[in-house]
Formats: structure tokens, sequence, C-alpha cells
């Protein structure tokens, strides 16, 4: 991979690590609650883990899909897909529900899975997967053999991702716990998930014009 | 579609939300008691600079009769913010109207015109039968995985058990019951919840032939109306624990939890007790693992003629205060008490909620003393102070003077009538005095009985917060 696309994978990172609803307000939250900053901290982790999983699903089976058929059916698929699941989040009022706020690291971690798979946080990266020339290029490129090394491509990649989002959400968690505040929720809290639907939707017309 | 930013009504705490701006509008319940006109959604000025303050300025019918109108509630609210299902751009925009008597949940449009609502949606009786099994909807609280609507009774004329539907928040289709487990319970009235805590609570009245031709003398002596209230398990929908408050202590009904997150108390009030007619007021708190109750407040039965009574309290020869209404200030340091049978609103600092410090009252109306708004001292008030709304700066009291139709003829044989008054906050006493410009009453109301009352953009009773 080349270092843009690491630049732009750590990019959505941050993006992801951004949105209040992605994590690190529900460890500002605990934070609150429990009145000491170490209930943030700790809530951090098993979100991250969560965030990391639901990417690296997708990251993994893109990678390995693109290792052994050919990437215009898998880019043309993918384009469809991001176009699909975007006009879909760009039209539902639909929300994500969850009741339950006491929750245990292994309860945080699949909050924060379900959470991130419900805004497609996995698929924002397929545009960025899918512009790379193929993982594993070799004398085994195009088949089965090569799945495992593009698998690998793929969950490197969505830890990468993942850094980038943690390292974010810590920075802006400490510093609303800290400083700002939850009041700059009703000024800040910019509706990301109605643009990120319509990222998605122009991430897979772009795909599916690089495919065609 | 969605906001870009969150509605400016949504807070994330309760002491930001007590910096909101004054509400312009008040939206109040009205019934008619005969069952043969529409009931309707009265709308009042209560921006003290228009030259309609105090009036009622818009009126919406609704499309059937009989639904007696009651509590209502909103689409949405600061529960929003909550950050395991939030969805702060949507609107607090819907009004979510139930008729207890019809089933029927009507959802009122309050953004084209907020002086006009418009109807949007009818939640027939059926769909809430079938779905959730329930009849008779009450408590409206804006949840944030969707409305939640407690309801008294039991669909296809059953009795119970009452509990809680659960309504989408974009479509308001009935989901279903809420309950995974209700446990021994089986009376419903109110529920509210420590949202963070994972926590709900409901409290209990009657069931439906218990309530609806009146209270039953008999029922109330034989201790047989709710006395005890309930803990669930918030997220597994599951009954924890039933706490009895003991058979003597008739129908518990309002529950106000601290808005504070990171508090884990509450307040309940008991309507009677039937060994000396006095009210109550409870706190309910932790105690280790299990919940318990401490009773912090009595309010004792006020002596009177037997001829000044109505035939139900002719054998007592005294006023029952009837606590009907409790309502806590969004700073969880007020609590304010209707006490409907005796016509007095009091005014507890609750700073301490195990010492509750009495600093504030009000008589308007009442059973025997009938007395009148002081700005008005020629016009003796049946009824007294029953649903009690609080702004969110806790500068601004409202009552209105109704309970349910059937009990106002027994406790008010000779018309309970129909008025809505506006108590101002003393600032440097605490005390509450009768806002002289703001008292619609009578023919302002077209005939209707009013019940509860919302503030536009939110009130004491209305959003719930997930930071403290």
């Amino acid at each position: 991979m080349t270092g843009a696309t690491w630049a732009a994978l750590a990019g959505l990172g941050a993006f992801h690590g951004l949105n209040p609803a992605m994590g690190w307000l529900f460890a500002v939250a605990r934070g609150l609650q429990e009145r000491r900053r170490a209930a943030l901290m700790a809530a951090l982790p098993p979100i991250a883990a969560g965030h990391l999983a639901s990417v690296a699903v997708v990251a993994a089976l893109v990678s390995a899909t693109r290792s052994v058929t050919a990437s215009t059916v898998v880019a043309v698929t993918g384009g469809v897909l991001l176009v699909g699941f975007g006009l879909w989040r760009l039209l539902s009022d639909r929300h994500f529900r969850w009741a339950g706020m006491r929750l245990s690291a292994a309860q945080l971690t699949a909050w924060s899975f379900l959470m991130s798979a419900a805004h497609g946080a996995g698929l924002m990266l397929l545009p960025v997967l899918l512009a790379e020339p193929a993982a594993a290029a070799g004398p085994h490129s195009g088949h089965l053999a090569a799945a495992p090394a593009g698998a690998l491509t793929g969950l490197l990649a969505a830890a990468v991702h993942t850094v980038a989002m943690l390292a974010v959400a810590l920075v802006v968690a400490l510093l609303v716990y800290e400083v700002l505040g939850v009041g700059v929720l009703r000024r800040a809290w910019f509706n990301v998930d109605r643009l990120w639907a319509g990222v998605l939707v122009a991430a897979g017309v772009v795909t599916l014009i690089g495919a065609a | 579609m969605t906001r870009w930013t969150p509605d400016p009504t949504f807070y994330p705490s309760p002491a930001l939300a007590a910096t909101a701006p004054p509400e312009k509008l008040a939206y109040v319940a009205a019934f008619d008691r005969a069952g043969q006109r529409p009931d309707a959604i009265a709308v009042l000025d209560t921006d003290p600079d228009s030259g309609s303050y105090g009036r009622v300025v818009g009126w919406t019918e609704l499309p059937n009769t009989g639904d007696e109108l009651h509590h209502f509630g909103w689409n949405a609210c600061s529960s929003a913010l909550c950050p395991t299902a939030p969805h702060p751009h949507v609107e607090r925009r819907y009004l979510i109207v139930p008729g207890l008597r019809s089933s029927r949940i009507h959802v009122l449009d309050t953004k084209p015109d907020p002086r006009r609502p418009s109807l949007v949606k009818v939640i027939e009786a059926e769909e809430l039968g079938e779905r959730a099994g329930y009849s008779r909807p009450h408590t409206v609280h804006c949840g944030p995985d969707g409305i939640y609507v407690s309801a008294l009774g039991g669909a296809d004329g059953q009795e119970g058990p009452g509990g809680i539907a659960v309504l989408d928040h974009t479509t308001f289709e009935v989901r279903g019951a809420w309950e995974a487990d209700r446990g021994p319970q089986f009376l419903a009235y109110d529920f509210w919840w420590h949202y963070t805590q994972d926590v709900l609570v409901t409290s209990e009245w009657g069931t439906p032939s218990m309530i609806e031709d009146g209270i039953v003398g008999e029922l109330l002596l034989g201790r047989r109306y709710g006395h005890a209230i309930h803990f669930w398990d918030l997220a597994k929908r599951r009954h924890v624990q039933r706490v009895d408050l003991g058979d003597q202590y008739q129908m518990p009904l309002e529950l106000r939890p601290a808005h504070d997150p990171t508090k884990s108390y509450g307040f309940v009030g008991v309507v009677i007790s039937v060994e000396d007619l006095s009210a109550s007021i409870w706190l309910w708190h932790r105690d280790g693992d299990a919940w318990a109750v401490t009773r912090v407040i009595d309010i004792p039965a006020e002596p009177a003629d037997p001829a000044d009574l109505p035939d139900l309290l002719k054998p007592f020869g005294a006023v029952p205060p009837l606590v009907t209404d409790i309502d806590l200030s969004v700073d969880d340091r007020f609590l304010h008490v209707s006490c409907w049978g005796t016509g007095e609103l009091i005014r507890y600092d609750v700073s301490d909620p195990f010492h509750p410090v009495r600093v504030g009252s009000v008589r308007l109306g009442g059973i025997v003393n009938r007395t009148p708004h002081p700005a008005f001292p020629d016009e003796p008030l049946a009824g007294g102070p029953q649903m009690v709304e609080i702004s969110r700066d806790g500068r601004r009291v409202y009552v209105s003077n109704s309970l349910y139709g059937t009990w106002d003829d027994q406790f008010y044989p000779d018309g309970v009538g129909a008025w809505v008054a506006k108590l101002d906050v003393d600032p440097e006493h605490g005390g509450l005095v009768p806002d002289p410009r703001f008292f619609p009453r009578g023919e302002e109301f077209r005939g209707l009985r009013v019940h509860q009352t919302r503030l536009q953009g939110g009130d004491a009773s209305s959003d719930s917060y997930c930071f403290p």
C-alpha cells in the first residue's frame, strides 16, 4: 500500500473518531456518571475493539476477495453496495436503537461493533482499498491461495484505521470531559450521519466510475 | 428529514436545561365530560410581552368524541442526546396525546403552526390492543429507543395487566408491549426511569372498572387500589423488585425521579391513607443492592362540617388533601405537591430529599374552602390545583384543576369548572405568588375541563438527561 492509502485510512479513522455516536460520547457519559476520568479511559478500548471488528470484517473480506476475483467485479459490487447503503442512510429516518447504559466491557464492544456496522463504518474503507492494486500480486495471484495474504492486508488496514479513530476519540473525549463540558454538544454536534451518507454515495459512484 | 444541528430544545444535562429561555406557549389537554363534543388541545399564550398573554390563542379539536384527554407528551426530548442510541437531529415537534377513556392515541404536529397543532395520525384502540395487549393509555415519555406509553388496562375488555407499550419514534406505530417479564405487577399507572442506571419505575392506580365510573368506596376501604411501586431492569425489561408502601397507603401515582442522572432517588405521591385520610409523599432510594421507600411528607386531612362535604366524604367529617400530582423542579431542589381536595399547592425544598422543608403554599379552590384567585376575589373556585407543571428554569408553575371526569363529579358534585393558574416563584423568599394577569378559565375553555399542561420546548416532567 502507498503512503497516500495509509493516510486515507487514518483520515477516515479520525473522521469516525470525531463522531459522538461512534463512542467517545459514551465514554464521556461513563466518566461523568461515575465522576472519575478512569471510567472514561476504561470505556475507550472496548469501544475501539468493537469498531475494529466491524471494520476488519469488511476490509478483510474485500482484500481477500480481490486477491482471487477480477477486480472489476469487486469494484462494481462494492460500488453498488456503497451507493445503496448510502441512499438508505440518507433517506431513512431510522436511528440505531439500544436500551441500557450499564454495559460490561464485552457488551460495550458488542455495542460499538453494532453501532459501527449500522453506520457502515467498514464500507467507508471500500473506495480506499479498491483504489489499491490487488494485494499479494505474485505467482499465486488470482488463486485461492492468495486469499489469506489479501485478508491480512485488509486487517492491517482496519488496524491503522482504528488506531487513528481511537486517538481522535480519546482526545475529543478528554477535551469535552475536562475543558469544554457536554454543553458543546448543543452547538457542535453536526449531523455527521447525513454527511456520511452523502459521502458513502459519492464514494460508491467514484468506485463505479473507476471500475468502468 | 433530520436537522443539521441538534434540536435547540435538547439539553445534555438538567443544569443546562435550567438555562432554557421561557416558554412562549403552553398546551393543555381539554375534555368534554359529557363525551358529546370533541376533546381538544388548547394553546395558551405564556409570553408576558404578548397582547394575548394568559389567553387561549389556539384550539385543535380531535376527530372523535369521548376520548377523555388526560396526560400527553413529546415525540422526542433531551434523551435524544443519550450516547447509546443518539439521534439529536430529530425534532421535538409532535405531541403524543392519548385518550384515557377511548384508548386512541393521537399524534399532533406543532411545527407548521405552533398555535394550531394539526392532527397527523390516530392510533386506534384496536392497534394498541392487538400489538401491545393494552388499553387506557396514560403517561408518555420520550425514550432513547422509542416512545414509551403506560396503559392502565388490558386489551379485549380485560382488566389487566396494565403496562407499557412502545411506539416507533418515526412512524408512531405500536411496536409492542415493553415488558419481557412483569413478575407480580398487575396494576399500572405512571412510570419513569433512572435512565443511565438502567432502572425503570412504575406505580399503581387501578384497573378500568375500578376507576372509570368513579372511585369505589368499598374498594378503597377494602384497600384494593394500588399501594406498591415496582422497579425494573430497563435494559432487560424485567421486573426486579416490588416495594409495598403498606395497603393503607392507597394509590401511589406520580413518579418524579431526580433529573440528575447520577442521583438514585425519586418521589412518589400517595393520594390517601384509609386510616386517617392523610396524603403522603414517599422517597425511593437505594438500600444496599435493593430499593427502599421512606415516607418523607405527611399532609393531614382538614376537619370540616359534613354539611359542606359531598356525599362520599360526609361520614368522615374531614376533607382529605388528595395529593394527585407532584412535580420536581429540573434542578431537583423543589417539589411541588397538589392537594386537590383541600385546594392547596405546597412547595417543599427537597435539597435534602430525606428531609423536605415546606417553603411555600398557595390556596386555590378546594372542596370546602373554594378559595378564589387573589386577582378575582369574587369568584369562588371549584376543583383545586391538580396537574402541576414547572418551567425548566424553575421560575413559573402552572396548575390546572380537573382530576378525572367521574372523580371530579364525586368530589365537586356542583361542577368542577375549568381554570389554569400560573404561579410565579418569589426569588427572594422562594414562595409562590399567583400571577394576576394569567388566569384563563370558564368559557375560555368552551365548556371543556382541563387536565395536563405541557410547555413549549419542554418542562420539568418532559425530559430525561444522560449527563449530570
